[in-house]
């Protein structure tokens, strides 16, 4: 009996050991060596041989570009994978990384994810394909975003510039001044309340890219990277001014615990519960698509100011499209990279409602003169173009940020729903992000 | 010489039987040999891989490594996991008394057979566990908004302001209300099913002997179906662990009162799936099942000991 049970153990512990030699078993790759320059002949060459190129992206207008570019390469055939974005599709990506199958040629990365991948050497470096040539074309926020020092690891596909929209409808009826500066929001922001109970000034639960865009335009640095060498500080003067600010909004209650992207939201927008909202220049298409109610009642203003007149601006979501290090056809999906966002694909996506990160089209009379028929004919491009000019310089994500974002809600969002405070939960949020990276190899301090 | 057969006798006994043995041994292997593969593969591979990968760290800078107990010895000290199982153990001393004291109520009153409609009641009772828990959670969400949802609609059509049950304060109340309404049907019918089944003769002995219905209750039925009590208490202690579909799905309405970390099992959710951490979290996993694992059977033990 016991000599049976014996081999039954001896028989099970085998067949696992099989079947983890099966799950295990990845298969190695090689990675081709990018320090040599591609020429452009290269390229071509490969252009006309033809071939496959696996997309991950989820930016909608890349569909008519892909198109576009098939029926100019019609050896090329540009395989477009768009159902999964943000954590999803970063979930995905670093899983096929670990498991070195099944990697994109390219993937759309944003800009506060994009460091996490080219150090931990997930992405190629672009540069010897021609792409650190390309830098005139770009603003310098975008460019700062893609490029580390001469590496560069995705080309801008779009930006963010920020811009506060504005319900007018509102503000008109209540007669109250569009604020300029963030002093003028709160007092707004009182004003539009007692005018009306059911009327905030915005909607805020919470927000970890939006927090980091305001600290951003504050002035705060709280991220420093320099390699592997990470600080996570929130407690700067610049920190200190959003906190001081955006902590009279939350003890006043005067702005509405919705959180983006959720039905109640698209509602507020609609029915003029939500007076402004402040985020990135790529909104207008969703308020065209999600918000058609409210058609005419909104406009674009500047991004109200720390100090009145100062046109400090910050970035708002954006992303690059990269070359995963792991994927195939390397020059392929470089040129496929270069059509979308250097080459003509630029303008394809740019009058699909886009809006760019390149020079050309900001500066585009054209672009620039667009009217806007949901903002009532208004040349909202000039605004966006103008805020893009004025992003403040030498901001820099963590390359863990994707994981700090995720934990936000945790830490900071206890000062949404209790009475601790901004600070504080910056400290908390400051203290878990520390501890994650000093997990994972970082020396991180304070 | 037959001083010399018991030595062969005993020699040959033993090959003999060793024989035996071999050939009875494989004829075995060819009966359970077919669970035996299913069981391995889906049942003690993955966990064995949860093991093995709970022995390594995978770090973005540094790559991976072998840390043996590490990750274990990391998890009994993370205020984060235990702060999610005071949680979850919360919700489980409250919730699973509510949702099987009612189930019993109503598996009793089904099977006292003086309710009019009994089968429309049975099937009514046990619908919600028909709805998926994705679907039931996202109609409870839906139901809870105060802006726009039910909640909302009471608050404006009767001008009250009934307290945000998405608040930090009262979540895990709602999420236990959506876990009892989905579940009531279904430990219903496993009492009501345990019910059936009493022999009518201790009835009629009782009625004999001029028991009301409450000392039948109390003398006949809950003795006979303590085993049933027994399962669905452990069903529902394993089911309160493992709370996972109801935060997951409702924190896009309330990220700031269901945190990453709510329960043990969103925990290591987030740890594998935001923070990349498979080896811690596959470390984490293993203590909650281990926990897991020793009250169930704590509580069959001693459930069933009483039973004797």
């Amino acid at each position: 009996m016991r000599r049976t049970t014996g081999r039954l153990v001896r028989g099970i512990t085998l067949l696992s050991v099989l079947a983890l030699g099966a799950t295990a078993c990845g298969s190695s790759d090689d990675s081709s060596d990018d320090s040599k320059p591609v020429s452009a002949g290269d390229i071509t060459a490969a252009l006309e041989k033809g071939g496959t190129v696996n997309v991950w992206a989820w930016e909608p207008t890349l569909k008519s570009v892909a198109a576009n570019f098939e029926k100019k390469y019609p050896k090329v055939k540009i395989n477009l994978v768009a159902e999964r974005s943000g954590d999803k599709h970063y979930t995905a990506l670093s899983n096929a990384i670990a498991a070195k199958k099944g990697v994109p040629d390219v993937a759309q990365v944003e800009y506060f994810a994009l460091s996490q991948y080219s150090l931990t050497k997930g992405l190629s470096d672009l540069a010897p394909y021609g792409a650190d040539k390309l830098k005139a074309q770009y603003t310098p926020g975008p460019w700062n975003a893609v490029s580390d020092g001469d590496k560069v690891y995705g080309l801008p596909m779009d930006s963010g510039p920020m811009a506060m929209f504005y319900n007018k409808k509102i503000f008109d009826k209540y007669k109250i001044a569009v604020p300029t500066t963030w002093d003028e929001y709160v007092t707004a922001a009182e004003k539009l309340h007692k005018a009306d109970p059911k009327v905030y000034i915005a909607n805020d639960a919470g927000d970890a890219g939006f927090t980091t865009s305001m600290l951003w335009q504050a002035g705060s640095r709280p991220y420093k990277v320099d390699g592997t060498k990470v600080s996570v500080n929130f407690e700067d003067a610049g920190a200190k001014k959003y906190t001081d600010t955006w902590q009279k909004l939350l003890d006043k209650k005067l702005v509405s615990p919705i959180n983006g992207w959720t039905d109640d939201w698209y509602k507020g927008l609609g029915d003029g519960t939500i007076a402004t909202l402040t985020t990135g220049a790529w909104m207008p298409a969703n308020f065209v698509s999600g918000v058609p109610q409210a058609s005419g009642d909104w406009r674009a203003a500047p991004m109200p100011a720390w100090t009145k007149g100062d046109k400090a601006s910050a970035e708002n979501g954006g992303s690059s499209l990269a070359l995963p290090e792991l994927g195939k056809n390397k020059e392929l999906a470089y040129a496929f990279v270069e059509y979308a966002n250097s080459g003509d694909g630029v303008q394809t996506r740019v009058d699909e409602g886009a809006f760019p990160a390149t020079v050309k089209q900001l500066q585009d009379p054209a672009f620039l003169s667009k009217k806007f028929d949901y903002f009532g004919g208004q040349e909202a491009n000039s605004i966006f173009a103008d805020s893009a000019a004025n992003v403040a310089s030498d901001w820099s994500y963590l390359p863990f940020q994707q994981y700090a974002n995720s934990i936000f809600n945790d830490t900071v969002g206890k000062a949404y729903v209790s009475s601790e405070k901004l600070t504080a939960g910056l400290k908390s949020w400051q203290d878990a992000s520390i501890k994650y990276g000093n997990e994972q190899g970082f020396t991180v301090e304070q | 010489m037959t001083t010399l057969e018991p030595p062969v006798a005993a020699e040959r006994a033993p090959a003999r039987a060793v024989a035996k043995r071999d050939h009875r041994s494989w004829t075995g292997w060819g009966f359970i040999g077919p669970f035996v593969a299913v069981f391995a593969l889906v049942f003690l591979a993955p966990i064995g891989y949860s093991i093995y990968l709970s022995l390594f760290r995978d770090q973005l800078i540094g790559g991976n490594s072998f840390v043996g107990l590490d990750n274990y010895t990391q998890a009994l000290k993370d205020d984060q996991f235990w702060d999610s199982l005071t949680r979850v153990s919360l919700f489980l001393a409250i919730q699973v008394p509510i949702m099987l004291g009612i189930a019993l109520l109503i598996a009793l009153a089904l099977d006292s057979g003086r309710l009019y409609g009994k089968d429309f009641f049975r099937i009514a009772i046990f619908l919600p566990y028909a709805v998926p828990a994705v679907v039931a959670t996202l109609m409870w969400g839906f139901m809870y908004g105060t802006k726009y949802g039910l909640v909302g609609d009471i608050n404006s059509a009767f001008g009250v302001t009934l307290p945000d049950p998405l608040s930090s304060d009262l979540v895990l109340a709602s999420i236990g209300n959506i876990v009892t309404w989905e579940f009531i049907g279904y430990n219903m019918l496993i009492f009501y099913s345990a019910l059936r089944v009493i022999p009518l003769s201790l009835y009629e002995a009782a009625e004999i002997d001029g028991a009301g219905q409450f000392r039948v209750v109390t003398a006949i039925k809950l003795p006979a179906i303590r085993g049933a009590l027994v399962i669905a208490t452990i069903f529902s202690i394993i089911g309160s662990f493992q709370l996972f579909n109801e935060p997951a799905i409702l924190r896009p309405l309330a990220r700031n009162a269901i945190t990453t970390d709510f329960t043990p099992n969103f925990y290591t959710y987030s740890l594998s799936f935001n923070g990349q951490q498979h080896n811690y979290s596959a470390a984490v996993a293993i203590i909650m099942g281990l926990i897991t694992m020793v009250i169930a059977y704590v509580v069959q033990l001693r459930g069933m000991r009483k039973g004797a």
